[in-house]
């Protein structure tokens, strides 16, 4: 039928204010901008984290901080980087840009969604009430067994760091049962597997690591939670049980994690550089297969973080070799990038910055990286300073700076406004700067000898200089963070007067106004390649016109629904309770009144009418 | 300049009936439940894994298929193999058939058959809770004979796994219980069958992982 | 209208159900005998043929049934194979990581450390 949906009856869709159809919103574009700043201001969080224990190692035999609070201070700066920064950030690009880059006027699971960023909400506010009590996890990022068991981690701290990450756990799966189903289900008609871009792909394989890897680190958490609270001895040698175990369970879920923290800003990197040399992506094909090669063979190589632990030489070599692999597809991977900018009309503005530094940045990790998958040069350098040079060149370097470049690129698109030029690129030159002084001498300070997770150091062992060095880059750091700040919130105090495509992109979203309407396209454009917006230029001879703001009447969009949070809370209630064990005599209570609201809320929502009327 | 003017793509498959058109031509949700038994092979294999990482190394008894010393009352005493076979076997082959009377509730309901649907429907639900019963009624039987949860390796990893499957079992007797309501109400009709269709293969999928479960808990010695 | 999603050509009927069922039965019982041979409680003439291959046999009789129910009352031998790749996809990986486990503890064992 060729009417287009503009002809039907005068509804008009207006898109709600006010904090109530926030919290009951079930529009993506809305939920990803809930999950951008709320992960933003977790991420500042961990930098003030990080930047109280530079300020901590600045001087030898320093008392900023107790030992204490430094165990509590790094282990929640890691915590809070990766499961409260950089993989809800990717989720604001992931909630956002999506269905836009498919074609497609929704996730496949709106209320879903909610549910999961409710739930990243709750958990991350959850976990980060343990310092009210003065009981913040203190164990290490990656709790390793017997420190996190009883005896040498009795109070609170490590239960509300196991129950935290079950929480975000949640959110995360939840919402990777949802993209990856809206990617495969929802695309618009044209848009083939190998037509989509580069985001989409790795964010496809984002999801796909989540849901394989998620469940492992679950199963890991339950047993350490019983082992503390329920008597077994899942990890304790006087019952039988090997702290070993630990490492394994959580190394297979933590090394795909790392995928799936890098994977995100490979996408983005993927989509700014093209656009910003005006050329298209080289060798699109190999960057799918090796992405996808990447995360396969991810779940191959967590024993390389274990290479201290004496499995034997067997188990050494295995993983070495699979670690040394996985460099090949990565190497790929660099080399498309600097293919795609050799020879094209390269335009020198913020996000090309970033996604420039981000693959300088990430070259030099990876070489670190490399350099650890050699069994025996990792017995020199795990537990030193070089280990933290090199994944802060991947994940500062790489993920973040690949998630600033997707910031100033999409910046317009999801609000409206340009974010400004010259601030832009101070904010970079600051940061690049800041960053390289901050990290690159760690890789001294840690041949050096200088170990990880120290609170402070004795003077005359050669590590005064760099450390010194260190902390100025790191508050040049945090200051570049300002400037950024300042660019976010000038800009959002102007008006919206950006076009729909300022970059002259490839790819759908620019084809649609900015900020987009609630329900994405009125028409969903053809696509007949991976660079649909190219086409639509190249046949409307160079130039697009501005596409006008229409009604949507006759669109049908899921009405807002209260139920997400309500399940949410649920979900907060039952893994929450298990913090009372010690605490409340028959804690089991509040487990009880979370699972009747769990039940309650999921009730209600399988039983709510999704969409206002209904026409079959 | 030819342009396909076509309804945007792709709506939410939230409705109680799935008629907007997907990419695959498979139902959105249906899509998402193997997406989500997919997830969930991950996770019983870690707990496997564990089971058979540990298994032959509890430092006390009791043990599933041998005789053992046991701590009971304070001191060590010889105890006797735990497991009773006949029990699980029976509850095993209860569960399998489970699966066969939902298959066939599911095809009453495709065809609008509403009494092969309901009928067979409220014959896996009583299987499920037959089922459930036989696991909670092992469960204290261990617990009488003295093996607590956190006895010995054995009775950790046995009751972290089993304990697991058993809540997804219970979790699927609630989803189909609820179903069987709407099903005596009329409410399940050919078009809504498809919800009918998802509980059915998580069900399936919850049989799937104790035709694994079974023998490398209770048969292997 | 999912129905028609997939091919119906070759639709299973409650009669097939019933036989998938029939041998589900007969494979479980096959795994009780198997293990109850393999200690001796079929008497002493079958235990040291059944006992060396007890757990090859039972992966051999549980890998049937889960094929069995998976083809046949998931419905994945008539439905897209994209959902037969959502199942298999996570198996590899699940095998692999099992195997793994088993193999890096073992080890100790086989070299005498530890």
């Amino acid at each position: 039928m060729a009417t287009s949906v503009l002809d039907h009856a005068p509804a008009v869709h207006v898109e709600k204010t006010g904090i109530w159809s926030w919290i009951t919103t079930v529009d993506h574009k809305r939920i990803g901008i809930l999950y951008g700043t709320t992960a933003f201001l977790f991420f500042l969080m961990g930098g003030v984290e990080a930047l109280i224990m530079r300020l901590q190692l600045m001087r030898p035999d320093n008392t900023l901080v107790s030992a204490e609070a430094f165990n509590s201070l790094f282990t929640m700066h890691g915590t809070t980087m990766i499961f409260l920064g950089v993989m809800p950030l990717s989720a604001m690009f992931f909630n956002f840009f999506i269905p836009l880059h498919i074609g497609a006027q929704d996730v496949a699971f709106p209320r879903l969604n909610a549910f999961s960023y409710w739930v990243f909400l709750l958990g991350g506010l959850f976990i980060n009430f343990s310092f009210l009590l003065n009981a913040a996890p203190n164990a290490g990022w990656f709790g390793y067994a017997n420190l996190t068991e009883n005896t040498y981690s009795p109070g609170l701290n490590t239960d509300f760091w196991v129950l935290g990450l079950q929480i975000l756990g949640i959110a995360s799966m939840a919402a990777a049962v949802n993209f990856f189903v809206t990617i495969v289900n929802l695309r618009a008609p044209g848009m083939k597997m190998l037509r989509m871009p580069m985001f989409v792909w790795m964010s496809f394989i984002t999801q796909i690591l989540l849901l394989l890897a998620f469940p492992v680190i679950t199963v890991a958490l339950v047993f350490l939670m019983m082992d503390r609270h329920f008597g077994s001895h899942f990890f304790l040698p006087e019952g039988g049980g090997d702290p070993v175990l630990w490492q394994h369970l959580f190394w297979i879920f933590g090394h795909p994690e790392v995928y799936i923290l890098i994977l995100p800003a490979f996408g983005i990197v993927s989509e700014v550089l093209p656009v910003f040399s005006r050329k298209p992506l080289f060798g699109y094909t190999a960057m799918v297969f090796s992405g996808a090669f990447i995360a396969f063979l991810g779940f191959g190589v967590w024993s390389h973080h274990m290479f201290a632990t004496g499995m034997g030489p067997f188990a050494d070599s295995f993983f070495a070799i699979s670690t040394m692999l996985i460099a090949v597809p990565t190497g790929v991977k660099i080399f498309n990038w600097i293919g795609t900018l050799w020879g094209g009309s390269l335009q020198f503005k913020t996000p090309l910055y970033f996604a420039i530094g981000m693959v300088a940045m990430f070259i030099i990790g990876g070489l670190s990286g490399v350099m650890h998958a050699s069994p025996p040069a990792d017995l020199q350098q795990t537990d030193t300073y070089f280990v933290v040079a090199h994944f802060h060149y991947v994940l500062f370097g790489g993920a973040i700076f690949g998630l600033t470049a997707g910031a100033y690129y999409w910046f317009p698109k999801m609000f409206g406004r340009l974010l400004n030029e010259g601030l832009g690129k101070l904010h970079f030159w600051l940061m690049f700067i800041g960053f390289n002084v901050t990290f690159f001498p760690m890789h001294f300070l840690g041949l050096n000898g200088m170990p990880r997770r120290v609170y402070t150091y004795p003077a005359g062992l050669n590590f005064e200089f760099w450390n010194r060095i260190q902390t100025w880059g790191s508050l040049l750091l945090g200051f570049s963070f300002l400037i950024f700040i300042y660019n976010l919130l000038k800009t959002l105090r102007g008006p919206q007067n950006a076009p729909a495509d300022p970059w002259r992109g490839a790819t759908l979203e620019w084809l649609i106004p900015s900020p987009p309407q609630e329900f994405n396209f009125a028409e969903v454009p053809p696509v007949n390649s991976s660079t649909p917006a190219w086409d639509l230029r190249r046949a409307n001879g160079g130039q697009l016109p501005e596409p006008r703001r229409v009604s949507g009447a006759g669109i049908h969009l899921p009405r807002p629904s209260i139920w997400p949070l309500v399940t949410a809370v649920g979900v907060l209630g039952v893994i929450g309770s298990l913090l009372f064990t010690h605490a409340i005599h028959r804690w089991y209570f509040i487990t009880l009144t979370g699972a009747a609201i769990l039940f309650f809320g999921v009730y209600r929502w399988a039983f709510e009418q999704p969409f206002p009327e209904h026409h079959s | 300049m030819s342009h396909a003017i076509s309804a945007p793509h792709g709506v939410a498959g939230g409705s109680q009936h799935d008629a907007h058109p997907t990419t695959t031509g498979i139902p959105s949700r249906k899509v998402a439940l193997w997406t989500l038994i997919g997830s969930e092979c991950l996770f019983f294999a870690s707990l496997i894994s564990t089971y058979l990482v540990y298994k032959g190394k509890s430092l006390v008894g009791p043990l599933p298929h041998t005789e053992s010393q046991c701590m009971l009352h304070g001191h060590l005493q010889t105890c006797e193999k735990i497991f009773e076979i006949p029990l699980v076997t029976t509850g095993t082959a209860v569960l399998l058939f489970s699966s066969f009377f939902i298959v066939l509730a599911l095809y009453g309901a495709q065809r609008g058959n509403r009494k092969m649907l309901v009928g067979w429907l409220g014959m896996t639900v009583l299987a499920g809770m037959f089922f459930v019963g036989m696991q909670v009624y092992e469960f204290q039987h261990f617990y009488h004979k003295g093996m607590g949860y956190g006895t010995n390796l054995f009775s950790s990893t046995f009751f972290t796994l089993t304990g697991f499957h058993g809540s997804h079992v219970t979790v699927g007797v609630i989803w189909l219980a609820t179903l069987l309501v709407l099903a005596i109400r009329g409410k399940i009709t050919p078009e809504r069958a498809l919800n009918l269709e998802i509980a059915a293969l998580y069900w399936h999928f919850v049989d799937v992982v104790w035709i694994v479960i079974f023998p490398t808990v209770y048969l292997m010695r | 209208m999912d129905a028609h999603a997939h091919d119906t050509h070759a639709h299973p009927t409650p009669g097939l159900y019933f036989k998938v069922a029939v041998v589900l039965f007969v494979l479980t019982a096959l795994e009780v005998l198997a293990f109850e041979a393999g200690r001796g409680g079929l008497g002493p003439g079958l235990r040291p043929v059944i006992e060396p291959i007890v757990v090859e046999l039972l992966v051999v009789l549980s890998a049937a049934k889960f094929v069995l129910v998976a083809m046949f009352y998931m419905h994945l031998k008539q439905d897209p194979r994209l959902l037969a790749n959502l199942f298999v996809m996570p198996l590899l990986i699940a095998a692999v990581v099992i195997a793994a486990l088993i193999v890096l503890f073992q080890y100790w064992r086989l070299v005498g450390a530890k």
